[in-house]
């Protein structure tokens, strides 16, 4: 706590007894007393922030589990022992936890009896003026002509004003204290730090966050089957999920048409339709513009637009010219031209399956014989794919993302190739060799990557933090301190002395001081008074 | 004026912008040596009132003793040149940041990249030396300031240097605004309380020596702890509105999560510790004076590397604002499978 330390740090001896021998509750009382004292908190914090950086540096799953999974493959040796330590989910690791419990602990220790302490304090009196009043820092003293009893009345008079006097000072002397909120502050801001850990402890323990990737015009509905990913808190329960369901109608994109940025993608609005409640309990259609940083917000549950690319329409008939294979298929963007890479398993296909795999151009252009992509908006389309059949292994579980070709044949193609490529505008169809049948690119779709969460304890932890933050301002700029004046009589009017403590650590007291000291100078006829 | 002459003006006053703060720095160096030279005619009659004893008697007061060598007229000359100095230069530095968001088709805040980011926060670091140098008596300070403003400009142009282009969807927002000019505004503030801090502890190292040439200038060891207190506690609570309020409220906006563990967010809630540690460190028995100095210089040192650093360490955060960032997350998720 950011206050002066009050508290010793080692308990007093025992007399009776050899150094090094506790009782078991002596060793509980000073394990206590070391786990709270500011020393331990202080270590703490700084344990919690170095604890923090191998999380910003090794990619973590639960952030991004495919920079997570490449980072994997790419160091064989180190894997095991990161994964042994936690690397991989460092904040959600044991280590991590222990920290900040530990924290935690220290921090209620830490209140507790300070508020106790300042519960009992609040309506104390200012301390009486301590005897000598020069060994205290900052303190000064000055003759003055006027009687003690004036000098002491405008004392009070100025003090009074922004702090609490003593009333029983007596004996010639001033007792005033101010900044009593200053404590209040300190432990509203600590209080609150444990308000947010409770907020943010109930959304990752109750929330999930789950995300799907939607062709335009292809209807949803809220239900765990419908996700693509779906990441729960640990106490997670299916039955909170708000029924609803909506289509992405229409999709709309600016593209940027000149300046350095040309052909990417500026504005984004998925004009959405959706109804809240399930089968008969079903709502009135209700539209809704999603777009980046404008999220829809249905019961607990929030939906996000973060992400968006084509879906070109492939049709695939086999040998025997049945159709095994006709969808829009989401082409994942390899950058902000939206030069996307995409697959098709039709394993299906008769006599042998048929896999694609390959590029979509937006904007197609052929410069010097190299196909160039120009632009992100489709106004040229052309998907560029590589052909292979037989089995695409697809017993295994695989993304849908990608073609696994380790059991896959290759078909003979065009000189340097290591298979056949086709490649295809929207309306074309290229038949395939040997009777294995034909592709067709019927048109372009785009597709949304829609994520929809329920954090719990948003509020909680929003409450939390303002209020840490007001704290904070009153622990910080509250100035609490204490001052003194004591005036004795001499044979020509008076002795004045004045001294004052700072309690906050931050203020130049001296000034205080000496402003005291003007504003205690009787005021000259010949001008108004100073306030 | 068209968009690219607004750029074109822009990268000239961010150019000129450099060349005074330069100039400025030489002048904060003549009036250096300058004092070292007084010092030399000085040596005999050497003062001992700025030795900086713990109690100050109030009555006493801090006045200078008069100095009649012509000497001190160059000191203070060159001292007022530099100051005018840095004050053109900032004011250049403001211009070439107004430049920069008219450059933009829309115009908006120049706040949308590295570069951009560096420049708006150099120029706040030099705004708040030249609002609070007279205030707090940091003058002294000014060639720590305008050397640290010219290497960082040097970086921005030479490193992170970005055309102008409109504010990507993610960024458009009011947010923008609020999380950025809370942040930029904190930045500042800490990094002139780490050279503060950094000065504290080079002048504890000189423990006992006479305080001669600059050291003279530089305030007592008690007055500088105070300085640097009083600019974290400034600091402290806007990092805290900028990192814990604004930030999070948007990144619930625009990426679905208040609290994602993003490298960004990682590195700037390391720093709201170190701080918090510093605050605390004030008042703990054994850590006051030096390592809560040493504190806010590894809070200076996270702070900054989270302001450049973290970009070039980590790919995976989404607060790295290169020039060939997809507008918003065009990444699929691996998790993604079939039934087999």
């Amino acid at each position: 706590m950011t206050a002066t330390e009050t508290r010793p740090t080692t308990p007093a001896p025992d007399p009776g007894r050899r150094s090094g021998e506790l009782g078991v509750l002596e060793t509980l009382r000073f394990a206590w007393r070391q786990l709270t004292s500011m020393r331990t908190a202080l270590v703490l914090l700084l344990l919690l922030a170095l604890a923090a950086v191998p999380g910003s540096l090794i990619p973590q799953e639960r952030v991004d589990s495919l920079k997570a999974g490449q980072w994997k493959e790419a160091h064989e040796t180190l894997t095991p022992i990161y994964e042994k330590l936690g690397l991989f989910n460092v904040y959600g690791s044991p280590w991590f936890a222990a920290i900040y419990i530990l924290l935690v602990i220290s921090l209620v220790g830490c209140i507790v009896p300070r508020t106790l302490v300042y519960a009992r304090g609040m309506r104390a009196q200012p301390p009486r003026a301590p005897r000598h009043l020069t060994r205290l820092p900052a303190h000064t003293a000055y003759v003055s002509h006027e009687a003690p009893d004036v000098v002491l009345a405008r004392a009070r008079a100025v003090l009074g004003r922004h702090h609490r006097l003593r009333a029983d000072a007596g004996d010639g002397t001033v007792s005033a204290e101010r900044g009593y909120l200053r404590e209040v502050g300190n432990l509203l801001f600590h209080l609150a730090v444990l308000v947010v850990l409770l907020g943010f402890a109930l959304g990752s323990l109750f929330g999930y966050k789950g995300g799907v990737i939607l062709v335009t015009g292809t209807p949803w509905s809220n239900t765990l089957t419908q996700y693509d990913d779906f990441v729960p808190g640990s106490l997670f329960d299916p039955t909170r999920l708000n029924p609803f369901t909506f289509t992405v109608d229409d999709f709309d994109i600016q593209w940027l048409q000149s300046g350095p940025r040309a052909g990417q993608a500026r504005g984004f609005n998925a004009k959405l339709e959706y109804a809240e409640g399930a089968g008969a309990d079903q709502g009135a259609e209700k539209d809704y513009d999603l777009r980046v940083n404008h999220p829809l917000s249905i019961g607990d549950t929030d939906l996000f637009l973060i992400g968006h690319g084509y879906a070109p329409v492939i049709t695939v008939r086999d040998g025997e010219g049945n159709v095994v294979y006709s969808d829009p298929t989401v082409f994942l963007p390899q950058g902000p031209d939206f030069f996307s890479f995409g697959v098709v398993k039709a394993q299906d296909a008769q006599p042998t399956g048929i896999g694609l795999e390959g590029f979509l151009y937006p904007t197609y252009a052929n410069v010097d014989g190299n196909p160039v992509n120009l632009n992100g908006d489709d106004l040229n389309p052309v998907v560029s794919m590589k052909v292979y059949t037989g089995d695409l292994n697809m017993d295994t579980a695989q993304s849908v993302y990608v073609l696994d070709k380790s059991k896959a044949d290759t078909v003979p193609g065009q000189p340097g190739l290591d298979t056949l490529r086709i490649d295809l505008s929207p309306g074309q169809t290229v038949d395939l060799p040997n009777g294995l049948g034909s592709v067709s690119f019927d048109g372009m779709e785009s597709w949304q990557r829609i994520q929809i969460s329920q954090t719990p304890g948003k509020w909680i932890a929003l409450i939390g933090v303002i209020s840490a933050l007001l704290g904070l301002m009153g622990s910080l700029f509250i100035r609490s301190r204490r001052l003194w004046v004591r005036v004795t009589p001499t044979d020509h009017g008076s002795l004045v002395e004045v001294a004052g403590l700072d309690r906050s650590g931050g203020a130049d007291t001296d000034d205080v001081v000496s402003k005291l000291v003007a504003r205690l100078q009787p005021p000259p006829d010949d001008r108004p008074e100073d306030t | 004026m068209t968009d690219l002459q607004w750029a074109d003006l822009s990268n000239q006053a961010i150019a000129a912008a450099g060349v005074v703060y330069f100039l400025a720095l030489i002048a904060y160096f003549a009036e250096w040596s300058s004092l070292r030279q007084v010092d030399r005619a000085r040596a005999a009659a050497r003062s001992s009132s700025y030795a900086g004893a713990g109690s100050v008697a109030v009555a006493t007061g801090p006045e200078r003793p008069a100095v009649e060598e012509p000497r001190t007229d160059r000191v203070a000359m060159f001292g007022r040149l530099a100051l005018l100095l840095t004050g053109i230069a900032c004011a250049v530095h403001f211009v070439a940041l107004v430049g920069r968001g008219m450059s933009a088709d829309p115009n908006r805040v120049p706040w949308s990249n590295m570069y951009e980011f560096t420049i708006s926060g150099t120029f706040v670091v030099a705004l708040i030396f030249l609002l609070v140098q007279r205030r707090w008596g940091l003058s002294w300070l000014g060639p720590v300031v305008t050397g640290f403003v010219l290497t960082l400009l040097m970086v921005s142009v030479i490193w992170l240097y970005d055309s102008t282009g409109p504010l990507p969807e993610a960024l458009n927002s009011p947010w923008l605004v609020i999380h950025v000019v809370s942040a930029v505004l904190a930045t500042g503030a800490f990094t002139i309380g780490g050279m503060t801090s950094a000065v504290y502890l080079l002048k504890r190292r000189r423990a006992g020596k006479p305080d001669t040439g600059v050291w003279a200038r530089v305030p007592s060891l008690e007055r500088l702890d105070l300085v640097s207190y009083r600019i974290h506690a400034f600091a402290f609570p806007i990092w805290t509105f900028a990192v814990l309020i604004t930030g999070p409220i948007w990144a619930h906006q625009a990426w679905s999560s208040y609290w994602s563990w993003d490298p960004k967010e990682v590195w700037a809630f390391i720093t709201w510790v170190v701080y918090a540690a510093y605050l605390h460190a004030r008042t703990t028995a054994g850590w006051k004076g030096r390592n809560a100095a040493i504190l806010a210089l590894v809070g200076t040192a996270t702070l900054w590397f989270n302001f450049i650093g973290i970009n070039y360490f980590s790919t995976t955060s989404q607060h790295s604002y290169a020039g060939a960032v997809p507008a918003i997350s065009t990444v699929a998720p691996a998790t993604t499978t079939v039934g087999g």
